[in-house]
């Protein structure tokens, strides 16, 4: 017990959990218990929308200082556009749609990667050029498209085991992997280890420029997973289905606990910053706050939660 | 005394490729009126510069306030949600009770000093604590102004409004806004300390400067810049909505990159900054109606511009090293 009580400090993700958690309590509190499954349910799923997008996110910011991926947005809507086009409404397409959506997030990470590398330029402007051309390409390529999702695919979203949607099962399953990925492989290892110190990393034989291709190319397909995905949820897709994830992306990673340094990430962080920035929608919505209050209120939490992690740093 | 000669000869002798990397914002600008001329002649004139250029103050205004938070090695993310607060309160508050407005946009301007504050103090990532800043401005935006609409104040709509004989008003606006941003920045004492800050800040604390008060005073000025910015915005658009200057955050970013500015060490240039928002702002409107390309490739021209300027620069940079 006192050896899990010392682990605390260095394990801060565990405040977004007690965090999440307090919100959950009190939105309970306000409705008297009623709506606790719904608000779980609803809570789950929107929560691990943005663990899918904040994954992708977490591994580019922890290549260094820097590194982080403007193009999200953009990915997102014209991969929900692609796979709904590519789906048109048919159930025996899925497979299809969703793989169209992760190649084209996977074409939009190697865009990405091929201006920062070719021009040197620095990623958050190579994936703002890149995410103004794809905002472009979505705009033109899905004007008066069949854009509602297939039945089944639609009907997944719905899919419960043991009350909880199989989908956010599948993204707790691939977070997994995904945080053994990050701390037992050698490509996990080397991308905390360039984050660190990129040029000790490149003397110490990681093969650098391959990495950092791979995992902008990582962060392009999930975002394009995450676009099929909201399609399917929000039961079409559009151009503009991706914008709160600019923000929310960096916001989850940053919560997570993990380095706007680079060099440390955290996938147990990640959910605890998504539930806790999701339920606290939540409650404040049960409260009766509207969308400018739930705005204020989200920016303040993600200033008090860094200034507060922000401080331990300094003390050490 | 040798090594101060060598500087000055450095100096006066500036290697090519340094010439052409500093002159590259402009030669943009200018291949951009070349292209704009050549597909529409009748553009280059008085009232098309006006019309062209109307949108491009606020543009350069917003890529100033970035500019000088950049200056100190720190981003803004929330620029753009700042200039919709600013313009959803000027369209209100400014505008039904002048004083109230004046301060509650006095206060904002206080409120970006505390934010560099803060970021000072505690060592925060900047990118991190405007990111919260822009989701608390974009909430106060809605609360000012929950509908579109509003009015704006008859002398900004003056102001933006004026005409001046034989030369268009943005471009005497952008020549102000550069030439006296080229002063105070590049050739006053205490704006080398603040770029110093951006290129070594424990060297410039050690000199006895104070750090704080350079990041507060950086802040500050990109909150005064921010609040131009919405005034001229909403002069020209005489209403407002809560997401009025979403956008700015990223084309203010640009706009400093395109202008020869680094995100880090200090390296900015004002007067490269204005030619970059003009730049972008041409391309965006002008240049694609011209071509007759659809509206949707708005962004997709910025994008484009971005990155060939970018990828100029890389070419002049490689052969300089």
């Amino acid at each position: 017990m006192t050896a899990l009580l010392k682990g605390l400090p260095a394990k801060p993700w565990i405040w977004s959990f007690v965090g999440a958690a307090l919100v959950f309590i009190a939105s309970l509190v306000f409705t008297r218990g009623l709506g606790a499954a719904g608000i779980v349910v609803a809570g789950l799923s929107l929560a691990s929308f943005a663990v899918v997008v904040g994954m992708g996110q977490m591994f580019v910011m922890s290549l260094g200082p820097g590194n982080v991926d403007l193009s999200l947005p953009a990915n997102i809507g014209l991969a929900s556009a692609i796979a709904m086009k590519v789906m048109s409404g048919s159930d025996s397409m899925i497979v299809a749609g969703v793989g169209a959506a992760l190649i084209a997030g996977v074409l939009i990470g190697l865009a990405n990667y091929a201006l920062i590398r070719a021009l040197r330029i620095p990623p958050i402007i190579a994936t703002l050029s890149t995410s103004f051309i794809v905002q472009s390409i979505d705009i033109s390529y899905g004007r008066g498209l069949q854009v509602k999702p297939p039945p089944g695919f639609a009907a997944f979203t719905d899919w419960r085991l043991v009350g909880i949607p199989v989908f956010v099962l599948l993204i707790l399953f691939a977070s997994i992997i995904a945080a053994v990925a990050l701390n037992r492989t050698v490509y996990g290892r080397s991308v905390l280890a360039i984050g660190q110190n990129m040029r000790a990393a490149w003397l110490a034989g990681i093969k650098v420029e391959r990495i950092r291709l791979m995992t902008y190319m990582l962060c392009g397909a999930l975002g394009g997973l995450s676009g099929a995905l909201l399609a399917a949820y929000f039961r079409g897709s559009s151009t503009d289905i991706g914008n709160e994830y600019l923000l929310a992306s960096i916001a989850v990673v940053v919560i997570g606990g993990t380095s706007v340094a680079g060099g440390r990430a955290n996938i147990p962080g990640l959910w605890g910053a998504a539930l806790f920035l999701v339920l606290l929608q939540v409650m404040l919505n049960t409260f009766g706050a509207d969308a400018s209050v739930r705005l204020v209120t989200t920016g303040l939490v993600i200033i008090a939660v860094i200034t507060a992690a922000g401080g331990a740093k300094a003390l050490r | 005394m040798s090594n101060v000669f060598a500087v000055k000869q450095a100096r006066s002798f500036a290697p090519l490729p340094t010439l052409l990397r500093k002159s590259l914002p402009f030669v943009s600008l200018a291949l951009m009126l070349m292209a704009i001329g050549w597909l529409n002649p009748r553009a280059i004139s008085y009232m098309g510069f006006n019309l062209m250029l109307n949108l491009a103050i606020p543009v350069a205004l917003a890529t100033i306030a970035q500019m000088f938070v950049i200056t100190v090695n720190e981003l803004d993310l929330s620029t753009g949600f700042f200039i919709s607060f600013i313009a959803s309160v000027s369209v209100t508050m400014l505008n039904d009770t002048p004083l109230l407005g004046a301060v509650v946009i006095a206060g904002s301007i206080l409120v970006y000093a505390a934010i560099g504050a803060l970021i000072h103090l505690r060592n925060l990532p900047s990118i991190v604590v405007t990111l919260g800043m822009a989701f608390v401005w974009q909430g106060l935006a809605l609360m000012v102004l929950p509908q579109p609409g509003g009015k704006a104040p008859a002398w900004l709509q003056a102001l933006m409004g004026c005409h001046v004989p034989f030369v268009p008003f943005p471009i005497i606006a952008a020549a102000v806004i550069a030439i006296v941003l080229h002063f105070t920045l590049m050739k006053t004492s205490y704006g080398a300390v603040l770029r110093g800050i951006g290129g070594n800040q424990s060297a410039v604390a050690r000199a006895g400067w104070s750090v704080l008060r350079a990041k507060v005073l950086a802040f500050m000025l990109a909150g005064v810049f921010g609040v131009m910015a919405a005034f001229t915005l909403v002069g020209i658009s005489t209403a407002a909505d809560a997401g009025i200057g979403a956008g700015y955050t990223l084309l203010a970013i640009a706009g400093v990159i395109l202008g020869g500015g680094e995100f880090m060490g200090g390296r900015v240039s004002p007067t490269g900054a204005v030619a970059g928002a003009l730049t972008l702002t041409l391309a965006s409107a002008s240049l694609l109606s011209f071509m007759r390309i659809p509206t949707d490739w708005q962004s997709g021209a910025n994008g484009a511009i971005l990155i060939i300027v970018l990828a100029l620069r890389a070419a002049i940079g490689r052969r300089a090293s």
